[in-house]
């Protein structure tokens, strides 16, 4: 039984290197986009499900990261992963700066402060034309060639995302197990214990909000050469309400909530396509409907239905 | 006079953000309800009345209490036995994404339901113009401030003056010593429920004439209302009000005098320094924190 999630987690990798080669492009630009939508989650679960905080900036940073490739890269001639890495600091060190007056109070100031950014970058990127090119977006953003490794075709690109999926997937397991993740945990389960025994709670908290910030702007990078134009409509609150709902659809807290909730959400509504404007209704019901019943997530469920027969076996043992 | 004619409109604006922020702020005291479709909760009750009108046939009057009631029943009775009851045990975060998959229903509901196109709504007053001193208003914005003005007298007199508006209060300060000294605790929270419901849709029929009424009202609307509850203070009634009025006129002046296009920053650089300088508010109290 042990060894089922490795075996399945094989299958799932076989399949998404295999799957480019029988899709058609759209399908496969999808699958870029649940992988770019993934990183986005990955990084506001460990805000949200590792630290405790609810964070509505998210698309901010997805925004931030991609006008910061989509400008350095069309109008200053910068390399792609020079602009990226670029993305990710600039989000660490906003949100850095963003997170340390939020978090001097209690309760749920983060989700105000961090809803009043994400509508304030969306001012920003819509009015300044000058520089963001206003509702007209900026289009012709490249796709980068990476040591000879031309990523123009879709299958290319999005291998590259896959690729940066899985370190940043790795390099999260690793943060989460490290003894800053059990820190982070710690925040989550008992602020005041985690304080006592000497956690410094407010620079953990804030370290896990920068970190998730950072992989937002990583998101970003990704996603402006994917669509190849961007425009600020994408990145407004609608985003960030989106990836909450992800992490906590897919299971917030556990590893692999993220990428399921990217799925439920990025994929599923192309699946759904019949029921057009009918998916979005169906989808409030049953979050709602997961909520009553699950507010673990999906995760959560699959763990409870696993489980369970499981430790009435045991009981059965013990009598 | 143009001050004049901006103070105006923008205490007009404020004290329909100052209703929805009243509401918003009930719940959250008396039930730890951050209600994330506090915006769509505005948005909705107009629809009430105009279905009530189209398919039912109904006079504009008679739409009105229909619109009324069915937000009693829906986004006051229904919301809460359904969405907030079952919630509660699970803790703040699950109910504040159940609210945001609600506003998402009642949104994409009335777009598929009724109409995504902006809708007239009618108005029960004239929309003439009067000469104050020299300055141009419009009578819709006075009776605005009428309406506001007893709406939340009417409150402040139930929860200051009658015996179950002090029991409301006690459940709001303390809902486990209120239990033992006799308060029906959980009636007491459907009454905020049903005074929320009744609220947004007095907003909902003041504001709509003016906006005309359209399936995405409700963001600018919510939004507005956790500003107003924030910077006026969390703990206190007249905390929301005073928000909401402060939000409403500096809105329309930064309109007026700094940037159309950045209009809708500066609430949000006003909440911001909020919550960096004051966090509790203008007119809130400090809260006693646990941690």
């Amino acid at each position: 039984m042990k060894r089922l999630p490795a075996v399945l987690g094989l299958i799932v990798l076989a399949g998404l290197l295999i799957a480019p080669f029988a899709l058609k492009p759209h399908g496969i630009y999808l699958l870029s986009m649940w992988a770019v939508m993934s990183i986005a989650a990955i990084g506001l679960n460990l805000t949200l499900g590792y630290a405790g905080q609810i964070s509505l900036a998210q698309a901010a940073f997805v925004g931030i990261g991609a006008y910061c490739t989509a400008i350095l890269t069309t109008k200053f001639g910068w390399s792609f992963p020079a602009t990226f890495v670029l993305g990710a600091v600039l989000c660490f060190v906003v949100g850095w700066l963003l997170g340390y007056p939020a978090l001097r109070v209690q309760h749920h100031y983060l989700a105000f402060v961090t809803l009043a950014f994400t509508t304030l970058v969306y001012l920003v990127l819509r009015n300044e034309e000058k520089i963001t090119g206003g509702t007209y977006g900026i289009s012709g953003i490249k796709r980068p060639v990476l040591l000879g490794w031309a990523t123009q075709g879709a299958r290319d690109y999005y291998f590259l995302c896959l690729l940066v999926l899985a370190v940043v997937a790795f390099a999260t397991w690793w943060l989460v197990r490290s003894p800053w993740g059990r820190a982070f945990m710690a925040l989550r389960e008992n602020p005041l214990r985690a304080s006592s025994l000497g956690v410094d709670t407010r620079r953990y908290t804030l370290m896990a909000f920068a970190i998730g910030s950072a992989l937002g702007g990583v998101a970003g990078s990704l996603y402006a050469p994917l669509v190849e134009f961007i425009d600020p409509s994408p990145f407004a609150l609608g985003l960030s309400l989106n990836l909450l709902l992800m992490v906590i659809v897919g299971g917030s807290g556990y590893f692999w909530g993220p990428f399921l909730g990217a799925i439920v959400s990025v994929l599923l509504p192309e699946w759904l396509r019949v029921a057009d404007g009918l998916y979005l209704i169906i989808y409030s019901v049953a979050v709602m409907v997961l909520m009553v019943f699950c507010p673990s997530g999906l995760l959560g469920l699959a763990e409870r239905i696993f489980k369970r027969p499981k430790a009435a076996n045991a009981a059965k043992v013990a009598t | 006079m143009q001050l004049l004619q901006i103070l105006i409109s923008g205490l007009a604006t404020g004290a329909i953000y100052a209703l929805v922020a009243v509401g918003f702020m009930l719940l959250w005291q008396t039930s730890q309800t951050i209600n994330f479709a506090q915006g769509e909760f505005v948005m909705l009750p107009a629809f009430f009345v105009l279905a009530a009108m189209k398919f039912g046939g109904l006079s504009f009057g008679w739409a009105m209490l229909v619109g009324l009631i069915a937000s009693l029943l829906i986004l006051g009775l229904m919301f809460k036995k359904l969405l907030v009851d079952p919630m509660l045990r699970h803790g703040v975060l699950p109910l504040v994404i159940s609210t945001i998959a609600f506003a998402l229903f009642l949104k994409e509901g009335v777009k598929e339901w009724y109409s995504a196109e902006a809708q007239p709504f009618p108005a029960v007053w004239a929309t003439t113009n009067i000469e104050v001193a020299g300055a141009v208003v419009s009578v819709q914005n006075l009776v605005i401030i009428a309406v506001a003005v007893v709406a939340v007298g009417t409150l402040q007199w139930f929860l200051a003056g009658t015996r179950t508006g002090r029991c409301m209060q006690a459940t709001a300060q303390n809902p486990g010593l209120a239990r033992i000294l006799g308060v029906r605790v959980d009636r007491m929270i459907l009454y905020t429920f049903l005074i929320n419901g009744a609220l947004v849709a007095l907003a909902s029929f003041l504001i709509s004439p003016i906006y005309l009424a359209k399936f995405t009202n409700g963001e600018t609307l919510g939004l507005a209302a956790f500003i107003a509850a924030i910077v006026g203070g969390f703990n206190q009634v007249r905390g929301a009000i005073a928000g909401g009025l402060i939000l409403g006129v500096v809105d329309n002046l930064a309109a007026a005098y700094i940037s159309t296009q950045y209009r809708g920053a500066i609430p949000l650089f006003l909440l911001i320094a909020v919550i960096l300088f004051r966090p509790q508010g203008l007119l809130g109290r400090a809260e006693e924190r646990s941690v």
